[in-house]
């Protein structure tokens, strides 16, 4: 069961329009058509996109009178964590390879 | 010493902090020599920068063109604002993937620290939105890899 949810979790997240809704959810809850907006898409397409996140288990829906805005749940903040820390891992790659390069770099005092 | 950090401010900024053992310098000619550019901003394994210009001076523009070697690749466009020899830049750039993303705005300083340097990078996107978007998916390509290796180890 822990793998179904780690797998499912991972294919929500594998789709960039996916991480978008999330990273926006990160910033509060939000209607389908609020979420729609800025993608360009139809709402039907983000509602499919908010079905997989919410079968991941990464968002949930409060009732507001006959709004139903989605949020983040526990498991969705901590998907977003995890997406940061790997933003993180990549751009620490760059700058590992920059540390070699500078390691060779002659400085001032040494002369150039 | 050499951890990077990463985090968001307010509504619309993402700082980036990373140490570098050699002097303001050194770290800021990495940043604004074409040549040395080449050499390390280049995303996942394979990927690599055919073109490179930095024109490090006020006005001045900057493009960058990744390729993976297979079809695939994308650039950013830019301009300078601009530059205190070793110490600060600002410049904005955009991506094309094709089409443009948002102005991003980037301050980047280079602080004495210790034997080395502090680089910071405090981005300013146009709103919250923008900058949710550029987390989630801008700043993909140069994270892939890593997400695609991980994604092997579960």
């Amino acid at each position: 069961m822990v793998m179904d949810g780690l797998d499912a979790r991972f294919s929500a997240l594998a789709d960039p329009t996916r991480r978008a809704i999330l990273a926006r959810l990160a910033e509060g809850e939000a209607t389908v058509n609020e979420l729609a907006k800025p993608f360009k898409m139809s709402q039907p397409a983000i509602s499919q996109h908010l079905k997989v996140l919410e079968d991941a288990g990464l968002i949930g829906q409060r009732i507001d009178g006959t709004k139903r805005p989605r949020r983040l749940s526990k498991e969705g903040i901590e998907a977003m964590e995890e997406w940061l820390a790997m933003l993180r891992k990549a751009l620490e790659k760059n700058y590992d390879r920059l540390d070699q390069i500078l390691a060779g770099l002659p400085t001032k005092q040494e002369g150039r | 010493m050499t951890k990077l950090t990463l985090k968001t401010e307010g509504d619309t900024h993402v700082i980036v902090t990373r140490h570098f053992a050699a002097p303001p310098e050194l770290v800021y000619r990495a940043h604004t020599d074409p040549g040395l550019i080449q050499k390390w901003l280049l995303g996942p394994h394979g990927w690599t920068m055919p073109v490179c210009i930095n024109e490090a001076r006020p006005g001045g523009k900057m493009r960058y063109e990744w390729t993976n070697g297979k079809g695939q690749g994308f650039h950013i466009t830019g301009e300078y604002f601009e530059l205190q020899p070793f110490s600060r830049t600002v410049h904005v750039e955009r991506m094309h993937l094709p089409d443009p993303t948002p102005d991003n705005h980037i301050e980047t300083t280079f602080d004495s620290d210790g034997e080395g340097t502090l680089l910071t990078l405090r981005m300013t996107l146009p709103d919250a939105q923008t900058r949710a978007s550029m987390l989630a998916t801008g700043m993909e390509h140069g994270m892939e890899a890593s997400y695609v290796r991980l994604e092997g180890l579960i």
